[in-house]
């Protein structure tokens, strides 16, 4: 391959640009997608009623519907009910509602894998409802659940190069601009397939040392 | 001092259905302080549903439970606060797999009493050397064997100072080398004065250990009588036969015994 290394020079800080909006979107969508599955799971590990149905077809209906579509809905949908977001926002939600499932689901059996008798326990111990899911249960589901999170994280990360179908100038958007102008197919995808390298690896390595850890000196059985 | 303040735990009439099953069929059960009261009986007959109630982790249809005079309602905004009255140990090992040994003692009297945390170390520290376990106050509970952890569940439960202490069963997992190093310490804590409510099917140890034994039949309390009493003379076929049974395990491993030496 005869790669043009002064295009690639050229435009290599507008990958810096949309590398930097990828990053931004995962991180905040990665990040509410969690606080959403730690808020559902809990619901449905306490079997709420009313609310684990909700969120049971909440689960369903993100997990069974495209993300692009899911962004569309934010993006052109909304504005017809007179609810107008950015397109940042918009992307960060609907990565937060597709991981949502994603991250309920992982933790939800997380938590049912603990053993009753940690619940009861703390419970003789005089431990209320709150705490013992703070200081007991959650921290030991958490351990449980970290290779299913990692997993979640890598995914949604990857995911979010399908915001570029909402004008979003991700590094997906950057791409195909750079070939849809100047028809240079090989460097531009080069030069995407080694940013999204850049982010993901590091991610990677860390995901697989800190489930080592867990493995190792955990504390589980 | 008068009948009602030298009571610890009061159970009258106290009946519990699973589903169709009944499983305590109208138990009345009064330990005074300071007691120590042995409950045997067979397999499945409903002893450690009993615990399980007293302590609010089981509801009951009928009947009432008092310790030291408040009544304990499953379920109830006072239960954390009575919980804390009683000190309980599983038979199945119970510590929190992931915080160590230290942490597992001192996280209620520091979360839930809202205790001072070099009093509760304090405390812990002097509980643990007198269980011989303070070297291994920064082990993590899997790494340690099973007799260790139940010496350290009976430490947990006692330093938040509980009135009574129930046991369930709390050497049944043990292999047999480790049940004796159990048994002592509640040996000793008995002799220290602590309320107790125990369930073992260690007869040697119940004898020496129990002021008064119960014996629970069917849901049913048939007997409760001095613990001396009740191994001589227990007052109904259904005990002689439990007694019984447990004689000829007796025989037999020490037959086996005999033959290996
Ligand atoms: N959660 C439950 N749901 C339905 N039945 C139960 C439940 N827990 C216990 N039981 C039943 O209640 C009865 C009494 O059980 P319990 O555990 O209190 O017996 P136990 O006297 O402690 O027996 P063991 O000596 O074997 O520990 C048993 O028949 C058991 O099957
Ligand atoms: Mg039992």
């Amino acid at each position: 391959m005869n790669l043009d290394w002064n295009f690639i020079i050229k435009y290599a800080p507008l990958y810096v640009e949309a590398a930097k909006l990828t990053v931004f979107i995962a991180f905040w969508g990665i990040l509410l997608a969690f606080a959403v599955g730690v808020l559902c799971s809990a619901a449905l590990y306490y079997k709420v009623p009313v609310l684990r149905r909700i969120i049971q077809a909440y689960v369903e209906l993100s997990r069974n519907t495209p993300l692009l579509v899911q962004l569309f809905f934010l993006y052109f949908g909304l504005p017809n009910i007179g609810i107008v977001l950015s397109g940042e926002a918009c992307a960060m939600i609907g990565i937060a509602f597709l991981g949502g499932s994603y991250m309920t689901e992982t933790l939800r059996s997380g938590l049912e894998s603990i053993d009753k008798i940690q619940e009861e326990s703390a419970a003789s111990l005089g431990f209320n409802k709150w705490f013992t899911m703070k200081e007991i249960i959650f921290p030991q589901a958490m351990a449980v659940s970290v290779p299913g999170i990692c997993a979640n994280v890598i995914f949604l990360i990857k995911e979010t190069s399908v915001v570029s179908g909402i004008a979003l100038a991700d590094l997906m958007y950057v791409a195909k601009d750079l070939i849809g102008l100047y028809y240079k197919t090989d460097e531009a995808l080069t030069m995407l397939v080694i940013s999204y390298l850049m982010i993901l690896l590091p991610v990677s390595a860390a995901a697989t040392i800190l489930e080592r850890r867990l493995r190792h000196a955990g504390f589980g059985n | 001092m008068a009948d009602e303040d030298r009571i610890m735990l009061e159970i009258a009439g106290l009946k519990k259905k699973f589903g169709e099953d009944v499983i305590l069929d109208g138990v009345d059960l009064t330990i005074n302080k300071g007691e120590v009261v042995v409950m045997l009986g067979s397999s499945g007959c409903g002893k450690s549903t009993l615990l399980r109630c007293i302590n609010g982790l089981e509801s009951f249809d009928k009947g009432s439970i008092r310790i030291d005079g408040e009544e304990i309602v499953s379920g109830s905004k006072a239960l954390p606060r009575l919980r804390q009255k009683i000190g309980m140990v599983f038979q199945s090992y119970d510590l929190f797999p992931h915080r160590n040994i230290l942490d597992n003692i001192t996280l209620a009297p520091v979360k839930v009493q809202k205790r001072a945390k070099e009093d509760a170390r304090a405390q812990a520290e002097q509980l643990l050397r007198r269980v011989g376990l303070w070297e291994k106050r920064k082990a993590y509970p899997r790494e340690l064997s099973g007799g260790q952890k139940q010496r350290v569940a009976i430490v947990r439960a006692l330093c938040m100072n509980p009135e009574i202490m129930l046991f369930d069963e709390v050497t049944a997992a043990l292999d047999p080398e480790m049940v004796r190093e159990v048994l002592d310490v509640m040996l000793e804590l008995a002799q220290g004065g602590m309320t107790m409510l125990i369930v073992t099917h260690e007869m040697g140890f119940a004898r020496a250990v129990a002021d008064r034994i119960v014996f629970l039949d069917e849901g049913k309390l048939l007997e409760n009588l001095p613990a001396e009493t009740f191994f001589n003379n227990p007052s109904t076929q259904r005990a002689k036969d439990f007694l019984q049974t447990f004689e000829f395990k007796k025989t037999l491993t020490d037959e086996r015994k005999d033959q290996l030496s």
